[in-house]
């Protein structure tokens, strides 16, 4: 308030402002920098330390940072509140899982109408993931996105249980028990067994849908998904049909969250419903908010907080729990702007 | 319906017992700028918000340009170049001047489903957003965000992002209200430099600004238009004065007719 008084004064609006942009974008580009080397050098860290550990947790990460920057795409830029977010990266999980497993055993998928066989190619397998999510996403938000606020919230979460409980009592694919692959996918050119392979996979998928997904929220797109989160019916009044743009963000959304949940199954070589499952939602959501609601990179930290708090704090404590939530209670009410908004300084309002 | 922009028939709309419009008649020429004045309660934003879309009446019929939009949805009305700005100042606080006003800029330049170019880049916002800017008076002010802007400053970047999509006609919801002295007169210079060049509904309590601004003026008390007509016509109306202006422009009114 006082630099603009001051800049209607002197008459200057560039110099100062631009200044402090400039210092801004380099503490954040420096954080961001020094996060990127340190996730390319991990294996070599891992295999220093005799840690093969490390790799598999850290994939886990970077999966769960996919899913958490898809998440934020519509919760943070779009202001949509969904609380059933981990239903598309389940629905991505076990569409990878179960035409793997056809496609190991041989059978068909289907039989009618049409005969669908299984496969072992991530090449087909995880573009299917990616296209079933977001058209579930398309479903889902067809209806829920009629609704706003509380209603909202309920409705995604609703969806998300309808969800998990289909899985569950799915029977043919393991039901409440869950379904394991034989092998993790194949790939042309990469060896996905190999536990470092996969990890730079995952790390590659991150960066790709960072980067995507930075084009989008500076994009005409991404302008109307950021004015429909402050003002809805103003964007309306503006002349913008904005449900069909909050549909397609969430549906962007959806697809993200499909393209981790195929990454979790290779990675764990096992699905369950509890990736559906509602807490699962809750999970992803609170790395955004740990993390950094309206920016990008702030749910990449998110997860990896949470992740590695929840590791650490298990090894000492069953009752990790606990500990856990008292942070997040300070996180929310001292860090507004999370761990990246703490990091990063300024108020740039994306990363 | 001849050269009336907008015509409105028979409106009527009921909140359970209230009736908040009532039978409500009104045409605004082409150019015009028509005043819509009332008493608090008489009405006034629920029939802008019946032009606008927000409300459905459940009677009657409005005309926009020579078609009936009674049921049109509101981006549709607004891209038909019915626009509108806000009694209470809704810009976009998080964004900057630059991006509120392109923002209104895209709404009316083809479809936003593009994902890949900076909006910044985008050559149709960045030939248009330097005029308006300029037409509003903001053109120095383009990076600060909205949440920054003085209240005199909102409510001109609320008209120009109204105006950026060249509207055929503007709805001003009580413009004057919350402004100083000072900013009053800023805006009366502003609707008065646009009054050449668009048809405008203005909906206000500020007298003065009403009886120097408006070519026409419809009254409205409870719901019910009672008079339209020049300034003149209205202040010397026995109906109008007895219902709405009262004791207090006795004086006044008298010594104009």
């Amino acid at each position: 308030m006082r630099k603009n008084d001051l800049e209607r004064d002197t008459g200057q609006t560039a110099g100062p402002l631009e200044g402090v942009g400039k210092q801004l974008v380099n503490r954040k580009t420096l954080a961001v920098a020094v996060a990127a080397v340190m996730l390319l050098v991990l294996p070599l860290v891992a295999a220093w330390l005799d840690e093969p550990y490390l790799l598999t947790l850290f994939s886990r990460i970077l999966i769960y940072a996919l899913a958490a920057v898809s998440l934020d795409l519509i919760l943070g830029f779009g202001g949509m509140v969904s609380l059933g977010h981990a239903a598309f990266f389940g629905i991505g999980a076990y569409t990878v899982c179960i035409l793997s497993v056809h496609g190991f055993e041989g059978t068909p998928v289907l039989s009618w109408p049409v005969p669908i066989g299984g496969n072992e190619n991530a090449l087909l397998l995880w573009p299917a993931a990616i296209l079933l999510s977001a058209a579930a996403a398309a479903v889902i938000g067809a209806l829920s996105l009629r609704t706003s606020g509380m209603h909202f919230i309920m409705i995604t979460l609703a969806f998300a249980q309808m969800l998990y409980y289909f899985f569950v009592s799915l029977e043919a694919y393991g039901g409440d028990d869950g379904i394991s692959l034989f092998a993790r996918n194949h790939l042309p050119g990469l060896n996905l067994a190999d536990d470092r392979q996969f990890y730079y996979l995952c790390l590659a998928a991150l960066a790709v849908f960072l980067f995507l997904a930075d084009r989008l929220v500076r994009s005409r797109f991404g302008m109307v998904i950021r004015g429909c989160k402050e003002n809805e019916p103003r964007m309306r009044s503006l002349g913008f049909p904005t449900f069909r743009y909050r549909l397609i963000c969430f549906v962007i959304a959806g697809a993200g969250a499909g393209l981790a949940g195929a990454l979790i199954t290779n990675q764990t070589e096992y699905v369950s419903p509890g990736l559906l499952h509602w807490t699962r939602s809750g999970e992803i959501l609170v790395m955004v908010l740990l993390g950094g609601m309206g920016t990008l990179f702030g749910p990449v930290l998110g997860a990896m907080t949470l992740l590695l708090m929840e590791e650490l704090l298990s090894i000492y404590t069953e009752h990790w729990m606990v500990y856990l939530g008292p942070f997040l209670v300070l996180v929310v009410l001292f860090a507004k702007r999370g761990v990246f908004g703490w990091i990063a300084g300024g108020n740039g309002n994306h990363g | 319906m001849g050269d009336n922009l907008l015509s409105v028939r028979s409106l009527s709309k009921r909140f359970g017992a209230v009736e908040a419009s009532k039978d409500f008649s009104l045409d605004v020429a082409r150019g015009e700028l028509h005043a819509l004045i009332g008493p608090n309660g008489a009405g006034k934003t629920t029939v802008l918000n019946q032009l606008s879309g927000e409300l459905t009446p459940d009677n009657g019929h409005i005309y926009f340009d020579g078609r009936p939009i009674t049921r049109l949805r509101v981006h549709r009305r607004a891209r038909m170049g019915l626009a509108r700005s806000y009694q209470i100042t809704s810009v976009f606080n998080q964004l900057t001047v630059r991006e509120n006003l392109s923002l209104a800029i895209q709404a009316h330049n083809g479809h936003s489903f593009r994902f890949w170019r900076r909006a910044g880049d985008d050559p149709v916002i960045r030939g248009a957003i330097g005029p308006a800017m300029e037409r509003v008076g903001l053109e120095d002010r383009g990076d600060v965000p909205a949440a920054n802007l003085s209240h005199g400053e909102r409510r001109q970047l609320e008209v120009g992002m109204a105006l950026a999509g060249h509207p055929k006609m503007l709805l001003l919801d009580e413009p004057y209200a919350g402004m100083g002295p000072g900013g009053a007169v800023e805006l009366t210079k502003l609707i008065q430099r646009l009054k050449s060049e668009i048809t405008i509904l203005l909906v206000e309590h500020d007298m003065g600004a009403v009886f120097t601004l408006a070519d026409r003026i419809t009254v409205l008390v409870y719901g019910q238009a009672i008079a339209s007509g020049t300034p003149e016509e209205i202040r010397c109306n026995a109906a109008v004065r007895q219902a709405y202006l009262g004791d207090e422009d006795d004086a006044r009114g008298n010594s104009a007719c």
